[in-house]
């Protein structure tokens, strides 16, 4: 799928000049020389122990202490050239909010951050930073070692929030235009907050009963608290959004309902719910989840907590997940959490091809999570109640480069061999959500099944219905659906006032 | 939240639930589910939709106790509210003007075939309804299915009826009689089972609609996937309505049982906790 590449506003510079250029920031650039502030190193994001979090889902990282923060902060040269901003898909400025962290103007550096992110504690804990902002930050290219701008989002965000001295903009007078959001994931709530600042009417109907999208439903705990996903959306609730829970668009009401019911703008963001299977014998066994289906299970229906919770997950003694991206690391990590004594990656290509966050990994091995590297299933074997009780697996050597640039993995013949499990957890990808494509046919549908937009400005083919997020990219980050997100918002703001 | 306007027992352990639910009301088709949860802590769990009021703007169902999340249903009242109550989910039956068929119904069914026995008597079709109840004192909603259809037959073991056979028996037999272009079946998957394997001698064609454990309902999570034709489907979003000939009913059998002991464990753990401290 097509990718685009940030291009920062003549708008953007221009503020970043301006900033660049205050007596604040040119007094703070001389206390301290460049070759000092190279000198510093890193800062290190405190975390539990590996053999107490291991047990339970409170959150793995610790978040940086104040006095930590600031000395990062100091880190970051404030370049008259930050390359940084490019490499985050919102465009934060990151100079200016990391320089106010090294003033101790913590508050308003969270305030700097909601300019043009909308979840920034949120995004500092789950964006895979080390590929976009601290990819390309200047101070990585002159020691290897970026700025940690992801952790230092997190702290500013963090003690904003823990200080509950959350900034509520004002809001301008309502525009009278009524906005539909079709889905509470990241895409759909940057929408609805970029919207809502600007006086429109917005409400968002999500399917589910919580608001959040893989956020809630998908990322554990141990990862990102519900607390922090909670305080967002009460945020947007401050700001005048309306959430409409249990509302399956498509189904309670099509696209062309709520267009009779008056609303003018549409946000499709319904993320790509559709989970993939490996389609090889015996995977309707019991005990054999999707992702999806087993995280939901714990995350959203609080599974680990039963039978005080009523939905029941099975624990699993001897699990393999199949699969190499942040899913399998999360659903491996949650295996461990609920007692299983394998916990197991099972990957068909080798460690530098798993798209998973290197975090992500690093915190798996210390968990105790093993890894099968160039293996990969053939069957699932089951017991005479139909529950798995082995998978056969093949192994794999490393071919030619594939279409992705990766290398493609063959498989070896006569390899096969058994692997004992009693819980499979199938991990390799999902697709586009088809339902709003399939109720609504007039919308353009690509190949993969996602929505097809216009990547200036993710219009659709239909007149004021927008997309973004996994609906049209596939399974993809955050970042990225909150960097549709805004350019969409932008365009839709621009529709509402035209057609207005 | 969704508020509760009448929760009833219609015959011990079924029960009718009826919901303010406006926007749904309007768009209710015959054989969609709704999905809810009973409360804060409890399990999305579907339900048939049984009725609906576009002007009352109501939505019911009937269900029966069985676990945990059904015996929190069945000691809600009017008023209550369920914190989920998600729908009209699933295709919709097939209505077309088939000729004449035969609409088989048993337990929580009985309420889940109405509309569809509605529906297909106002496409034009004749409509038998064969209604498979244990004991006379289990009939519930003999009215109203009688009004829509050509002939009602009931199957049973109580010695009320003349009749003491298991469904499939009744149903070979109306099958030797008449001529039927199509079966549509809803109950236990059991029930279904068994009416799927007596029409298929004949091959006619038979709807059921599949039961299988759900989470959430909307195509996301695949928990509720079942074999047709050899084929992997989800039954939340390509049926709950397949062709009964084509369904691996063992896999559905096995599959349906899989959280049977966690299930026992809430139901105690749930008793235990709510129901003996009051
Ligand atoms: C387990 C897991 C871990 C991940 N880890 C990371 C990570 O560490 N870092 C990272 O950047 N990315 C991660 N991702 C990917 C990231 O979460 C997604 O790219 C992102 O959530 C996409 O956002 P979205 O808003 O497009 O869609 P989603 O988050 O999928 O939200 C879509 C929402 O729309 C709702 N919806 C769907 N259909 C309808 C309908 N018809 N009517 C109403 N509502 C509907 C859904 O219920 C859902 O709430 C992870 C994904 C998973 C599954
Ligand atoms: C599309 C569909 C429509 C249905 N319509 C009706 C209806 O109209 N009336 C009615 O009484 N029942 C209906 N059912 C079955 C109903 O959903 C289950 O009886 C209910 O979920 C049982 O939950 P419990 O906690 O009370 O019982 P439990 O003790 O948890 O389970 C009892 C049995 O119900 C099934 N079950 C359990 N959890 C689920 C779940 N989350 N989803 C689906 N099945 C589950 C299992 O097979 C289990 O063995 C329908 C099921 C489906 C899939
Ligand atoms: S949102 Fe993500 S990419 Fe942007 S600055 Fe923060 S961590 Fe970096
Ligand atoms: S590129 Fe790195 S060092 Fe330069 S401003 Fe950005 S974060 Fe700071
Ligand atoms: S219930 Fe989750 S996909 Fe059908």
């Amino acid at each position: 799928m097509a990718d685009k590449k940030t291009e920062l506003s003549p708008e953007l510079k221009a503020r970043q000049k301006a900033g660049f250029i205050e007596e604040w920031r040119k007094e703070m650039r001389k206390a301290i020389p460049v070759k000092e502030r190279m000198k510093m190193p890193r800062q290190k994001m405190p975390e539990r122990e590996a053999d107490e979090r291991n047990k339970d889902f409170e959150e793995v990282n610790l978040g940086l202490k104040a006095k930590e923060a600031v000395i990062e902060a100091k880190r970051c040269l404030d370049c008259a050239n930050p390359q940084c901003v490019a490499g985050c898909p919102v465009g934060i400025d990151i100079p200016t909010f990391i320089k106010l962290i090294e003033a101790g103007k913590f508050s308003e550096s969270a305030r700097k951050l909601k300019e043009t992110n909308s979840l920034p504690s949120i995004c500092g804990r789950v964006c895979p930073q080390e590929t976009q902002c601290e990819e390309v930050c200047n101070l990585k290219k002159a020691t290897g070692v970026p700025v940690a701008i992801g952790n230092l989002e997190r702290f500013a965000s963090d003690v904003e929030r823990m200080e509950g001295d959350v900034f509520i903009p004002k809001i301008p007078p309502s525009t009278g235009h009524k906005v539909a959001i079709l889905g509470a994931g990241p895409a759909g709530l940057t929408v609805a907050g970029e919207l809502a600042k600007k006086g429109h009417q917005i409400t968002v109907f999500e399917a589910l009963h919580m608001a959040g999208g893989v956020l809630v439903y998908g990322i554990p705990e141990f990862r990102l608290p519900k607390k922090i996903l909670d305080a967002e959306i009460d945020y947007l609730r401050k700001l005048g959004v309306e959430f409409r829970m249990n509302f399956v668009v498509g189904m309670t009401a099509t696209l062309d309902d709520l267009k009779q019911e008056g609303y003018e703008a549409f946000f499709v963001g319904t993320g790509a719910g559709l989970p993939n299977f490996m389609r090889i014998p015996g995977e309707n066994l019991i005990g054999i989840y999707s992702a999806n289906e087993y995280l939901t299970r714990v995350n959203l229906m609080r599974a680990y907590d039963f039978p005080k919770y009523d939905t029941p997950v099975f624990p699993g003694h001897r699990v393999a997940v199949l699969g190499g991206g942040n899913v399998a690391m999360d659903s491996v990590r949650t295996a461990k959490r609920l007692g299983a004594e394998l916990a197991a990656i099972v990957y068909r290509r080798s460690r530098v091809e798993m798209p998973a966050r290197i975090e992500e990994v690093h915190h798996a091995e210390e968990e105790g999570i093993e890894f099968h590297f160039l293996t990969t299933p053939t069957r699932f074997i089951g017991d005479e109640n139909h529950k798995v009780k082995a998978m056969e697996c093949l192994r794999m050597e490393l071919g030619e480069p594939d279409s992705s640039g990766r290398r493609r993995p063959v498989p070896i013949e006569g390899s096969e061999f058994i692997m004992e499990v009693d819980l499979v957890v199938v991990s390799i990808g999902n697709s586009p959500n088809p339902l709003i494509g399939q109720t609504t046919p007039e919308l353009e549908i690509g190949k993969w099944g996602n929505v097809e937009v216009d990547w200036d400005t993710m219009a659709t083919n239909m007149e004021g219905v927008y997309a973004g997020g996994d609906i049209v990219r596939g399974g993809a980050t955050v970042i990225l659906a909150m960097g549709d997100a805004r350019v969409a918002a932008g365009e839709m703001h621009k529709y509402l006032n035209g057609s207005g | 939240m969704t508020k509760i306007i009448r929760r009833e027992r219609l015959v011990p352990n079924i029960h009718l639930l009826e919901v303010e639910a406006p926007e749904m009301a309007r768009r209710c088709k015959p054989g969609q589910f709704v999905m809810l949860m009973p409360d804060e802590r409890g399990e999305r769990i579907p339900l048939t939709i049984a009725d609906w009021d576009a002007e009352k703007g109501t939505v019911s169902s009937v269900f029966m106790a069985v676990g945990t999340s059904t015996q929190k249903l069945a000691l809600l009242k009017a008023g209550d509210e369920l914190p989920v109550y998600a729908g009209p989910l699933g295709k919709p039956a097939e209505i077309e003007k088939f000729g004449t068929v035969l609409c088989a119904g048993g337990c929580y069914g009985i309420g889940a075939i109405y509309p569809i026995v509605r529906a297909l008597k106002e496409a034009g079709n004749t409509v038998y309804t064969l209604i498979d109840v244990k004991a006379n004192f289990l009939m519930y909603w003999e009215e109203r299915l009688k009004r829509y259809s050509d002939e009602f037959f009931v199957s049973s073991r109580d010695s009320f009826f003349d009749c003491k056979e298991y469904i499939p028996n009744v149903l070979e037999k109306v099958l030797q009689k008449s001529k039927l272009d199509r079966v549509i079946s809803i109950g236990c998957t059991y029930l279904m089972y068994t009416c799927s394997e007596a029409t298929r001698p004949k091959g006619i064609k038979t709807i059921v609609s599949l039961n299988p454990v759900m989470v959430d309902g909307t195509g996301m999570c695949g928990a509720c996937r079942c074999t047709i034709e050899g084929r992997t489907k989800f039954a939340c979003v390509d049926g709950p309505d397949f062709d009964g000939h084509a369904v691996d009913w063992d896999e559905l059998f096995y599959r349906r049982k899989s959280y049977f002991e966690d299930e026992i464990r809430s139901m105690c753990y749930w008793e235990k906790e709510s129901l003996l401290k009051e």
